[in-house]
């Protein structure tokens, strides 16, 4: 929510500081994930009958392509801002966003492919639930993605003064490249242990 | 940053403020820190009558377990059918109590309301750095209140698990009673409180570090804020851990999945369930379990250390060691969870390295016992009721403390595992210190947060009453875990080694009765005391930090001029040569040149030459440069 009564030093003191707030938040973010890998470790180790035993699905190469493609359409996007040309701003949000949404989908379409070779979610063998866990929970994370997104897009149509367009925009941003690490982090994770 | 555009700021910032301030935004979805912290006692206090009235309860049935008191029917049904108590409501009360007392009485309560007040105030912010999410910080941790309020009302009663909720217990619905909706509603409030506690976590450490005002360096920051600012590290650190915990165990619960069960037989029914481990559940638990009775009582101690100095009229002793003690305890707090755990069969080896970890523990806090002690000795001592609690928490953290070292001798836990010698530890250590840090810190910023005064003599009432009841409720428990009294256990009568204690039980529960009627003298003192209270004064302390300098009416925005400047640290008590015994923080040099001393100038020579100039025309000692 934005103070419009805030004179400017305190307004950049207060825009600097949400920002933070978005750091701090992605440690948290990242808190959690990385207790799910200490917890996936610690379960596979505990029995040779543990582990993901399957290759993953391609379909995770495609959509890390899709996702590291929409961080670069979401800087495309960033840049029109930067350079005040609304028109490139809306385009390359809307790209990002069709993106986001095939990404959604390419991984439940991973999990189809899992479950098509017999491997649930509700499982003996939990080392394979956690498949779906790191996948579910970082789709719950792009799903906030998406809304803010369409926050973007919706502060470009109105559109919003410049500046709180351009906080908008680049808070939008490093949280969108934060989603797109955090999925090449699982995805890695779940490779070096497949 | 100019002050002339601060001033100018603020106001144009209060001539907006009053058009479109509504009932609804100043009292309800209020967003000024100042509110939310009076929002987060409130609740806290009634969660913490509430939870102490399940105390109550319990302790009736452990001193009488034979005796029938049919007034409990009248109150609570089928759950105290004939006036006594079932063993499953029994487990809920344990359970429940431990719960609200843990996250929403000391974690949401005490860090919830100090850090919003005391964060803004004495580093001279306007407000937190995102105000809305400190206010749906306050309506999530409310949600998560009622939530579990809601689950006394359900048929299966609440959760009874243990506030710990190890899986397989809490993670087969058809366990026990408690373990049906009533642990699947402490589930969905408990992510709700944990969304709570991360965003007030994220905006406490984001205005600490961006949000000072001119002047205020971190080592210039007051022992209060420091504690604020490491238990919301701990915090970010640790919680999102409980969520990963929590989400495995929600799936364990409802779709069947086997992240934390195996080979078991329910009421006669083989499981589906196979190759989980509760053992992992643990693990996780633990790591934001361990740093979570740290986060209950780094604030507390910051509290302490602020009241102890300032009624103590001497600067605290050893500013940098009591930072540093609490940086020590903030990393050591998440190497040590494995000391829950050393009865799991857990290796040796790893046992030993986590009893390392855990007895390394007793340095930082040593350091800051002796710290107390050393700040108090020879002081001008004003024993004003926050200052008795002060002392009170000090006795606590001393007395509950040294249990620890037994505790975490892997040899002697395996011993005093699940006894009431670990009951006793933990509720002298982080329940009754945290306690009185909390209830410390609300006697002393009550003038802040209200404007008027508590009263003084039923200050002392509740003090004493308070105290002396707390020791001798949980004194005794060592003696009957020493004895390998099991905690938890319903009925001491059903055991023969445990009748002996039946009459311990019984004095233990009339202590508790009696504290408990204490809390009368508080909850009167404070409610009345917002209406009819003697008016405070600006600084009835004669503190010396920022908050102090605000008026005494709350304005948005704090400070209705410029954010005062900062000069000198916050310990400047009873400095010689200065005619009164405190200096605010805001107080610059140039109007204390009687009592300047060189380490004051931190090697700035120009400052030097001009406290010389003065000090050779009022044959002062001149400073070495």
């Amino acid at each position: 929510m934005e103070h419009t009564d805030f004179k400017t030093e305190e307004l950049i003191q207060s825009r600097k500081a949400r920002k933070f707030n978005l750091w701090l938040g992605m440690i948290g973010m990242f808190m959690m994930f990385a207790a799910l890998s200490s917890g996936f470790i610690v379960y596979t180790a505990s029995g040779v009958d543990k582990g993901i035993k399957t290759l993953l699905p391609d379909t995770f190469v495609y959509s890390t392509a899709v996702i590291v493609l929409s961080s670069l359409t979401l800087h495309l996007a960033y840049r029109a801002v930067k350079h005040e040309s609304l028109d490139r701003q809306k385009l390359f949000l809307l790209l990002t966003l069709a993106l986001g949404i095939v990404f959604f989908f390419l991984q439940v379409q991973a999990w189809s492919v899992l479950t098509g070779r017999g491997i649930y979610f509700i499982n003996n063998n939990a080392s394979q639930s956690f498949i779906y866990i790191f996948t579910g929970l970082h789709l719950a994370h792009i799903l906030a993605g998406l809304i803010v997104l369409v926050r973007c897009l919706l502060g470009a149509l109105k559109p919003i003064p410049y500046v709180d367009n351009q906080f908008r925009m680049n808070l939008a941003t490093i949280f969108w490249h934060f989603l797109d690490l955090l999925w090449i982090y699982i995805y890695v994770f779940l490779l070096l242990n497949q | 940053m100019s002050s002339t555009v601060i001033s100018h700021g603020a106001a144009h910032h209060d001539a907006h403020d009053h058009h479109h301030e509504t009932f609804l935004t100043k009292y309800i979805f209020s967003q000024d820190h100042k509110m939310i912290a009076k929002q987060f006692l409130i609740t806290g206090i009634v969660m913490a009558v509430f939870a102490m009235l399940l105390s109550i309860l319990f302790r009736i049935q452990l001193a009488w377990p034979e005796e029938d008191f049919p007034i409990l029917e009248v109150f609570l049904g089928k759950w105290a059918e004939g006036g006594r108590i079932k063993p499953d409501f029994f487990l809920s009360l344990v359970t429940i109590h431990g719960t609200m007392m843990v996250f929403f009485v000391l974690t949401a309560g005490l860090s919830g309301t100090f850090s919003n007040l005391l964060i803004p105030y004495q580093l001279g912010a306007r407000d937190m750095a995102s105000p809305l999410m400190n206010m749906l910080s306050y309506w999530f941790f409310f949600a998560a209140c009622v939530i579990m309020v809601a689950s006394f009302f359900v048929e299966s009663g609440p959760a009874a698990a243990g506030w710990t909720i190890y899986p397989p217990l809490s993670a087969v619905p058809t366990a026990i009673a408690g373990s049906g909706l009533g642990m699947t509603l402490w589930l969905v409030s408990m992510t709700l409180f944990i969304a709570s506690q991360v965003l007030g976590g994220v905006n406490y450490i984001s205005t600490v570090l961006n949000m000072r005002t001119k002047g205020m360096d971190l080592w210039k920051m007051p022992l209060t804020i420091w504690a604020f600012f490491l238990t919301a590290i701990v915090g970010l650190l640790s919680f999102p851990v409980l969520v990963s915990a929590v989400v495995l165990l929600f799936f364990d619960r409802t779709v069947g999945t086997s992240f934390y069960l195996s080979d078991l037989v329910v009421q006669g029914q083989i499981l589906p369930n196979e190759g989980g481990s509760p053992i992992l559940f643990q693990h996780l638990f633990w790591f934001l379990g361990h740093p979570e009775v740290y986060i209950v009582v780094m604030p507390a101690l910051g509290l302490t250390s602020e009241v102890i100095s300032t009624n103590s009229r001497k600067p605290i002793f050893g500013y940098h060691a009591m930072v540093y003690s609490l940086v020590g305890i903030t990393v050591l707090s998440f190497i040590v969870w494995g000391h829950h755990m050393f009865v799991t069969g857990m290796n040796p080896f790893l046992g030993g390295v986590f009893m390392i970890t855990t007895l390394i523990i007793a340095v930082p806090s040593a350091v800051k016992a002796f710290n107390y002690i050393a700040t108090l000795w020879r002081g001008n001592i004003r024993f004003t009721p926050a200052m008795m609690f002060a002392i009170g928490m000090v006795s606590f953290f001393v007395s509950g403390g040294l249990t620890g070292l037994y505790l975490g001798n892997a040899a002697l836990d395996i011993n005093l595992h699940d006894t009431y010698f670990v009951v006793a530890h933990f509720h002298l250590v982080m329940g009754s210190a945290s306690i009185f840090g909390m209830l410390c810190g609300v006697y002393h910023w009550y003038p802040k947060m209200f404007g008027r005064m508590m009263d003084t003599k039923l200050g002392y009432l509740h003090f004493w009453l308070t105290f002396v009841g707390a020791y001798l409720v949980f004194f005794p428990m060592h003696f009957m875990g020493i004895d390998g009294v099991p905690r938890r256990y319903y009925t001491f009568t059903a055991f023969p080694f445990m009748d002996k204690w039946i009459s311990v039980n019984m004095l233990i529960t009339w202590a508790a009765i009696i504290a408990g009627l204490a809390q009368v003298a508080f909850l009167w003192n404070f409610f009345s005391s917002i209406w009819r209270g003697k008016r405070a004064p600006q600084n009835p302390w004669n503190a010396n930090t920022l908050e102090w300098t605000t008026p005494v009416e709350h304005i948005h925005g704090n400070w209705p001029g410029e954010i005062p400047t900062v000069y000198r640290w916050p310990y400047d008590y009873s400095k010689p040569g200065h005619d009164t015994d405190f200096i605010p923080q805001h107080i610059p040099f140039s109007e204390t040149m009687s009592s300047n001393l060189p380490h004051d100038f931190e090697g700035n020579e120009e400052a030097i030459r001009i406290q010389n100039e003065w000090n050779k025309q009022n044959n002062r000692e001149v400073i070495e440069g």
